[in-house]
């Protein structure tokens, strides 16, 4: 616009007299109060501080002046600029907030609408609940053992001490594979407890042993309310020296409250089977009362039929003829061991009240049981 | 086992105010599952006396007949006068004694009786029937009482019409509580109160006199002991307090000299059996059947015998199941052409439980005496239980006992166990201290000696304790299993879940989480479901391993697949309404062994050898561990969003991609076919091994259309199982860290046309080959059929991703590769670029 200035006057370089600094501040300014919306504010911009703006203009006449009046024209120039970029940023951001405010609204949608696009899975609670307690006992050191669901006799009946003529071994409680000849006398059956696993486990592991064995079982039985004849149970094994029933009752107490909660506690009641000795049946308090509707019927309790106590399974130390047959010294070790049955504690744990919703894979079942217990 | 409580105080002198409850609680504490307290005649409220019908007016025209009755009631109701009675029963005649229940008075079920008109009289009052009481399930007629007793006495002590019954669950351990003696001695200890013992009695002693008896077989029958009662009168009845002891241990009264057999096995726990000595052909004999003897027992049945069954004989052959159940010939009658009997002759016996227990299952016979000597009875008690007989007989039917006493015993020797006196304690986890073991010992009737080794000699009705942990049972139950400590063991450190474990879990999480539901599925099969699946006659699946004794015989075998029970699941939740079904299982499959026999019967006594051990397993069928899939409707649903799709072979294909990849397997699929699939939907899927061999490892795709319709299932039903042994065996190798580039990848796509035949699988294979090791990824992004490309032909499109380790690819270089990739799909395909 100017002609470089060979006078040095600086009163001749009208762009930068005071004045004329301030009129070119505050027509931009004004420019950038008034631009409405993000595209005006582009133009204003362009105008105003853009590489031709007057201010721009007015910038470059500085180095014409005498070196004395240079910091002068510098200062004041350099502070309309930094007035009016401030400006135009407080403006930018204005603007975007307010076009945010307008299409962010216009964007919105429905986030309570359904998402069941892909229907959901879920695994079978008696898998988890199982899961679940290997977990606990995991935890304590036991390993998990398994075992074939078509046993021999001898795994499953015989080094359990449970004799030939013991009617746990007839066609009306066991299931048995046919011999080539139809008979019942193949020496295999369908494993009716998991026991087997423990003998399997004395004979294959170093003692001491220490296992917990779940697993699916059979008995002859018909399918109601309360019983399968296709059920699953866990046992436990436990073969060292000098455990003793309190170490089992203890073992019992550390799983109940590791299942259902602080101050849960089991109770064993004298009973009898072949493969252990002493034996019993244990109970386990009733988890939703705790024992308080005992006695008290203005608070009867369902979980436990107001008994207190809840039916878990069968117990002991284990006999030390199923030691021999496996080979440990009874003289130098002795062990515990329990079983009971994951249905029923599904049942009572969950308040299932029919066995055949369990058993018969109905997908309304077990959906809300999802991936854990 | 039913113990009335007031039966129970003859033997135990119980404080005063004790009920079934508290003995309950003490008995089971001791051990004993007492199930239930029976409260007989509760809410049972008098006037309830002894009447004697005066009148019997029969009155005509209702649907039956109906019987108006004057009956003396004596004072009880107030005026002497004769009651009027209105009954429905026909049991009775004038000048019987029956049970009246006067108006104001309640049977049991709260039924109050008022003076009421029916059948066009007034009814004041009612003849009761057995049932009515409380007594029993009796009820084809009135209850008819022996002349003896007085119109006007109070019925309800007569009948003992109050009472508790304690229902027992005896354990097989526990025989001896299979009586009330049994009952009364663990009563007697656990309140710490002395017994008086039925079975002590005085017994003569043996004498050549008695009738003879043999015992042939010492190993069925070790005692025997033969009294006679003779002049017995067969028209006694038994009287009532009898009667009600019996019907509240659960027995109906038969006879006289019946229910003294019966009464005393109840007391004292040892079943004798009557014989009628007119009917005995010479000496008595316990001896073992000849195979095919016939017997006909006492339930009219006749039975042909095993060889292995005792029975008890005369000259005439059996006569009598030993301890199970007598035979009809010599069966006690109270009347019948011949007149009843008059001599009887009583057995006590002892025979061993094994044989007993087979007899009676050989023949499906169960019987309380069975029950008994199943579990073990007690040798000593033959000849006390006879004498009470003996004594019933006499006292009650009027007999003389005969002076001759029969009594066969074998040798005895009590049995003796050495036990550690600390033994309980170290059992338990706790310390009794020797004077609580000895004196525990000492009350369930064991002889004990000696100070740290203790010398205990049990009793003769204790069969079950043979060891030291038997005691040690005895004397922790006695003093409370609910005093035990609790403690923890400190096992040694674990290893955690197996790497099949955790597969396991894996992939149930992985099918869960594909939108899969977990359904654990019964193990039974019959042929017809492999017909409706299509399967060859010879296919492998067919031959199962079977069951001797199947839940139900239509389904003998157990699976071989998964399939069949998960399907039949499908259908159970399609018929409940259910349209997008998605399934899945792992459990075990059977497969017979070729050549497998039965198992030799090792021993006991020792650790099998290794050998047995393993001959042992040989003899199971393989039981290989498969997953399996099925699903029906939609995998994606319509929705707001948009089109759903349906549920295809490629989800069931991808399922079991899911599963190999939870061990680190890649799949090989190849199209196959196999049933139950679609011939033309069906994949098969291998995986490469180790050694380099490629291992078949299931199938998967959409069901074969003739399937769906034989098993109703819905439409393009997928399925999806493979073996999950064969793939951990595959998988599991350690996944080497990939070096990761930085430098650019380049990016080419080819089109290649190929007949439509030609897997995509083949195609995809030869391009990766050819690509070379600057190939990072491969992707098939469409398929293209259509006139441009040619009949039977398609076009498959890749992305192909090229990256160098080390530099920048040029485009010559990726070009380079790209087209070695195209060359080798052409050489093995033959595919041609599209153009």
């Amino acid at each position: 616009m100017s002609a470089p200035n060979k006078s040095y006057d600086p009163v001749e370089v009208e762009a930068l007299q005071p004045e004329q600094v301030e009129r070119m501040r505050d027509e931009a300014l004004a420019a950038i109060a008034a631009a409405a919306d993000l595209d005006a504010l582009t133009h204003v911009k362009t105008a105003h501080a853009g590489g031709t703006s007057p201010l721009a203009l007015a910038n470059r006449e500085i180095g014409a002046l005498p070196p004395q009046a240079k910091a002068e024209a510098g200062k004041r120039v350099g502070q309309a600029r930094g007035a009016v970029n401030q400006a135009l940023a407080a403006r930018q951001a204005e603007l975007e907030a307010e076009r945010d405010a307008r299409v962010l609204v216009e964007e919105a949608v429905d986030v309570t609408l359904p998402y069941d696009r892909v229907p959901a899975g879920a695994r079978h609670p008696l898998t988890t609940l199982s899961n679940r307690i290997e977990d606990i006992f995991v935890a304590m050191g036991y390993e998990v053992a398994e075992g074939p669901e078509v046993e021999a006799e001898w795994f499953n009946f015989d080094a359990l001490n449970i004799s030939v003529d013991n009617p746990v071994r007839s066609e009306q409680d066991t299931l048995f594979v046919a011999a080539a000849d139809g008979s019942q006398d193949s020496g295999l059956v369908l494993r009716t407890h998991t026991s087997g696993v423990q003998i399997r486990s004395l004979l294959e592991r170093e003692l001491p042993v220490y296992v917990i064995a779940p697993g699916r079982v059979y008995r002859s039985d018909e399918l109601d309310a309360t019983h399968t004849p296709v059920f699953n149970q866990v046992e436990l094994l436990a073969v060292d020296e000098g455990l003793t029933m309190a170490d089992l009752k203890g073992t019992l107490d550390h799983m109940v409250v590791s299942l259902f909660g602080e101050g849960m506690t089991t109770r064993l009641r004298p009973n009898h089977f072949p493969f252990t000795e002493p034996s019993a049946e244990m109970d386990m308090l009733c988890y939703v009362c705790r024992g308080e509707s005992v006695g008290n019927p203005d608070r009867p309790c369902r979980t436990c039929s107001s008994e207190g106590w809840i039916e878990l399974g069968g117990c002991g130390m284990v006999n030390p003829k199923v030691l021999v047959a496996c080979g440990v010294d009874p003289q130098k070790y002795s062990g515990f061991a329990f079983g009971f049955g994951i249905e029923r504690m599904l049942m009572f744990r969950h308040n299932v009240e029919d066995m055949r919703d369990i058993v018969e894979g109905d997908v309304r079942f077990t959906l809300p049981f999802g991936m854990e217990i | 086992m039913r113990v009335p409580l007031s039966w129970l105080r003859e033997y135990v002198e119980l404080p005063a105010g004790t009920t079934g409850r508290d003995v309950q609680a003490k008995l089971i504490s001791a051990g004993l599952e007492v199930e239930t307290v029976e409260q007989l005649g509760a809410g049972l409220q008098g006037p309830l006396v002894v009447g004697e019908v005066l009148t019997i007016e029969e009155l005509e025209g209702f649907k039956k007949p109906i019987r108006f009755c004057t009956v003396d009631v004596g004072k009880a109701n107030g005026t002497g006068e004769p009651q009027e009675i209105v009954c429905g029963a026909r049991n009775f005649a004038v000048g019987d004694k029956v049970v009246v229940i006067l108006p104001g008075g309640v049977l049991p079920g709260d039924f109050r009786i008022s003076a009421r008109k029916t059948y066009g009289r007034v009814s004041h009052g009612m003849i009761c029937s057995a049932r009515e009481l409380g007594m029993g399930e009796d009820h084809d007629g009135i209850v008819v009482l022996p002349p003896e007793h007085e119109a006007g006495t109070d019925a309800i002590a007569l009948l003992e019409l109050v009472d508790e019954v304690l229902d027992i669950a005896v354990t097989p351990d526990r025989g001896y509580c299979l009586s009330l003696r049994g009952v009364a001695r663990e009563t007697a200890i656990a309140y710490g109160l002395p017994l008086s013992d039925p079975a002590l009695i005085d017994v003569p002693g043996p004498n050549p006199d008695g009738h003879p008896v043999r015992i042939d077989d010492p190993t069925g029958c070790d005692r025997f002991t033969a009294r006679t009662v003779t002049g017995v009168n067969h028209e006694a009845r038994s009287p009532i307090w009898l009667q009600r002891r019996l019907q509240k241990v659960g027995m109906r009264p038969i006879s006289l000299a019946v229910d003294i057999t019966n009464y005393v096995m109840f007391e004292v726990g040892q079943p004798l059996h009557a014989y009628d000595r007119s009917r005995l052909n010479g000496p008595i004999t316990v001896r073992r059947a000849q195979p095919g003897e016939k017997l006909t027992t006492l339930d009219g049945a006749e039975r042909v015998l095993d060889g292995e069954d005792l029975v008890i004989a005369d000259d005439s052959g059996p006569i009598g199941l030993a301890g199970v159940m007598g035979g009809a010939h010599t069966e006690i009658a109270d009347s019948g052409p011949d007149s009843g009997t008059s001599e009887i002759v009583i057995e006590a016996a002892h025979f061993a439980p094994v044989p007993i227990a087979r007899t009676a299952r050989r023949h499906k016979l169960a019987s309380e005496a069975s029950r008994r000597f199943e579990r073990g009875t007690d040798p000593q008690a033959t000849s006390a239980a006879a004498q009470r007989a003996v004594d019933l007989l006499v006292l009650l039917a009027g007999g003389t006992a005969e002076p001759g006493v029969t009594e066969v015993v074998l040798p005895y020797a009590p049995r003796t166990v050495a036990m550690a006196a600390d033994h309980p304690d170290r059992v338990a986890g706790t310390t009794y201290g020797r004077e609580t073991v000895v004196r525990r010992l000492q009350e369930i009737g064991c002889d004990v000696y000696g100070s740290d080794e203790l010398i205990v000699t049990v009793p003769s009705w204790r069969p079950d304790l043979g060891a030291p942990n038997d005691l040690a049972e005895e004397v922790i139950r006695l003093q409370g299993y609910e005093n035990l400590p609790s403690t923890l063991p400190r096992p040694r450190p674990g290893r955690g879940l197996t790497a099949t474990q955790r597969l396991r879990r894996r992939v149930g999480r992985a099918l869960a989480g594909a939108g899969y539901v977990e359904a654990p599925c019964y193990p039974f099969v019959s042929a017809a479901d492999f017909d409706r699946l299509g399967l060859g006659a010879d296919d492998p699946r067919r031959r199962l391993v079977l069951l001797a004794n199947p839940l139900d015989d239509t389904e003998p075998g157990l699976r071989t697949t998964l399939l069949p029970g998960l399907l039949a699941t499908l259908r159970r939740n399609h018929g409940r309404g259910a349209q997008d079904v998605a399934l899945f299982e792992t459990g075990l499959v059977f497969h017979p062994t070729d050549g497998a026999t039965a198992p030799e019967r090792l021993p006991v006594d020792r650790r099998p050898t290794d050998e047995e051990i393993e001959a042992l397993k040989a003899a199971l069928p393989e039981q290989p561990q498969h997953a399996a899939a099925v699903l029906s409707g939609a995998r994606e649903r319509d929705g707001w969003w948009g089109k759903g799709r349906p549920a295809t072979w490629a989800d069931a294909v991808e399922a079991g991609r899911t599963v190999a990849r939870e061990a680190g397997v890649e799949l090989i699929v190849r199209p196959a076919q196999y049933a139950p699939f679609h011939p033309g939907r069906c994949a098969a899927y291998t995986a490469t091994a180790a050694d380099g061999t490629q291992v078949p490892v299931g199938y998967a795709g959409e069901l074969h259309p003739r399937v769906v319709a034989a098993l109703g299932l819905p439409e393009r039903t997928c399925a999806m199982e493979v073996d999950l042994d064969v793939i951990e065996r595959v998988g599991g190798g350690r996944v080497t860290g990939p070096h990761v580039s930085t430098f650019p990848v380049a990016t080419q796509d080819v089109a290649l046309v190929v007949d439509a035949a030609v897997p995509a699988a083949d195609v995809e294979a030869a391009l990766r080959d050819g690509a070379g090791e600057l190939l990072e990824s491969l992707r098939l992004f469409d398929i293209f059929t259509g006139e441009q490309i040619g009949e039977g032909r398609k076009s498959l499109a890749y992305a192909l991703r090229f990256r160098a380790p080390d530099r920048t690819l040029t485009a010559e270089d990726a070009s380079a590769a790209r087209e070695a990739a195209v060359a080798a799909a052409a050489a093995r395909t033959g595919a041609v670029l599209r153009s």
